[in-house]
């Protein structure tokens, strides 16, 4: 992949539309840019097209109209196993492969892209201790570890080929309140520090006010708005207003980001 | 003179058509496992085989396993030794319960570890090779279990057109009315239907993925 020109976006969306083979439109329309570091959070209810929007562009999804450009290059022109393994995934249900340690999970793509296997091993040590897991555990298999660990192992499977953008799908949907808070805190401040490209896709304010630099509003397969945090709270759009007003009061407490 | 007495005496006999019998169920599971487990995959994987490939593997398990032996029995080269047609009809009995169980082991891989490996860019090959087969491993180990103890009994009928195993004791035994010759073919049959059902369950157990 070329290298990306400073202040060129990472992901480009143009004029871009998804249906069903069916002829159903789950998405159309969509033109969205995302800035090199920024995270981006997709906000919008099931069925509004979010999902289909970040499986654009790992192409898990092709577009039926428009393009989506990565780093410039159009999407249906790449090499789309490169693409993939260019990118992050981390979903709600994790998908962590049950039949390997948790070690050979966060190993594999390292693995697979062939790199000797001293340096697998201290990567796979370096993330434990950057998403907060003991080192013990990687020994361990799925099965054998709490939800937020398991998504722990999700992110740091993520960032183990040290990709440059990060697509995280309601990653913290699954989880307890308490979990679901310190693993969006940690998160945070490990975005701070990574400097990574983040779509996120999520349907709770709060955790969007609280990890996104902007907020992309969407329904009904479009999108709505685009808006910071704070310019959301105060924005006169009808639906951005009315998320505001559905989580009410809860929403003092949130540290908005950049504003603390 | 009793069973054991017989079996004791005719120990090199009975050890002979044990062999021929584990050669005939042997063989022909492996083709059954060489043949089965793609189709299994490819019905899995295009929906649009699913139904074609078990239906065919199904009507060729109504065919009564007599007829199926008479059948292949005039088809040139096969027709020419007993034990390549009964190796033939065994595969195919033994095709079923193969596709079935790859079919359902694939198709029972966690949808999301499926998306998480396509999503991180494995090929299709490596998505196969590293995570839906060996997920689907014990499902079609089960399946293979299901065709050996079927094909050891269904071996015995092999005997009926010449192609030896532990089906020449029954059918001597039958015609000539000697229950003792029958049970030294059945009893023997019984144990290797019974180890490779607890062998292959145990290799199953230990296979399923927690």
């Amino acid at each position: 992949m070329e290298p990306n020109p400073a202040n060129s976006p990472v992901i480009e969306f143009r004029d871009v539309a998804y249906a069903l083979p069916t002829g159903q439109e789950l998405l159309s329309g969509l033109n969205l840019q995302v800035q090199p570091g920024e995270t981006l959070v997709l906000l919008g209810r099931s069925g509004s097209g979010k999902t289909t929007t970040l499986k654009l562009i790992n192409r898990l999804l092709t577009p039926t109209g428009g393009e989506v450009r990565v780093n410039g290059v159009p999407n249906a022109k790449a090499d789309v196993i490169r693409l993939r393994r260019s990118i992050g995934y981390v979903i709600q249900d994790v998908g962590l492969f049950p039949h390997f340690t948790v070690q050979r999970n966060i190993g594999l793509v390292p693995r697979i892209e062939g790199w000797p296997a001293e340096r697998i091993h201290r990567r796979v040590k370096e993330l434990l201790q950057l998403v907060g897991l003991e080192a013990p555990l990687a020994s361990r298999y799925p099965h054998q570890l709490s939800g937020g660990q398991r998504q722990r192992v999700g992110v740091a499977r993520a960032l183990a080929a040290n990709p440059a953008i990060l697509l995280m799908d309601e990653p913290f949907g699954a989880l307890d309140a308490l979990t679901r808070d310190q693993l969006q805190r940690e998160f945070h401040l490990l975005q701070q520090r990574l400097g990574k490209t983040v779509v996120f896709v999520t349907h709770d304010l709060r955790e969007a006010l609280r990890l996104g630099s902007r907020i992309a509003l969407m329904e009904a397969g479009k999108l709505v708005t685009v808006l910071s945090p704070t310019e959301f709270l105060r924005s006169s759009d009808p639906l951005a207003a009315a998320y505001v007003q559905a989580f009410g009061d809860g929403l003092d407490s949130v540290t908005i980001r950049g504003a603390s | 003179m009793n069973l054991f007495h017989f079996l004791a005496q005719n120990h090199e006999q009975v050890l002979e058509l044990t062999l021929e019998h584990l050669w005939l169920v042997g063989v022909s599971t492996l083709f059954a496992v060489l043949i089965g487990i793609p189709l299994g995959i490819v019905s899995a994987h295009w929906p649009v085989w699913n139904k074609p490939v078990l239906g065919a593997a199904n009507i060729i398990q109504t065919i009564p396993s007599l007829a199926l032996f008479g059948f292949l029995l005039p088809v040139p080269w096969l027709g020419d030794r007993a034990d390549r047609l009964a190796i033939l009809a065994l595969t195919l009995y033994a095709l079923l319960p193969v596709i079935r169980n790859t079919y359902t082991g694939i198709r029972g891989v966690d949808p999301a570890v499926v998306e998480a490996g396509r999503g991180m860019g494995l090929t299709d090959r490596q998505l196969l090779l590293q995570v839906e087969l060996p997920l689907a491993l014990s499902v079609i180990l089960s399946g293979v279990r299901v065709a050996v103890v079927a094909s050891v009994g269904l071996a015995t009928i092999a005997a009926a057109i010449g192609a030896g195993g532990l089906g020449e004791f029954i059918f001597r035994g039958l015609a000539m009315v000697n229950n003792q010759l029958i049970l030294a073919g059945a009893i023997p049959a019984a144990v290797l239907a019974l180890s490779a059902d607890f062998g292959l369950g145990w290799l199953e157990k230990r296979l399923r993925p927690r």
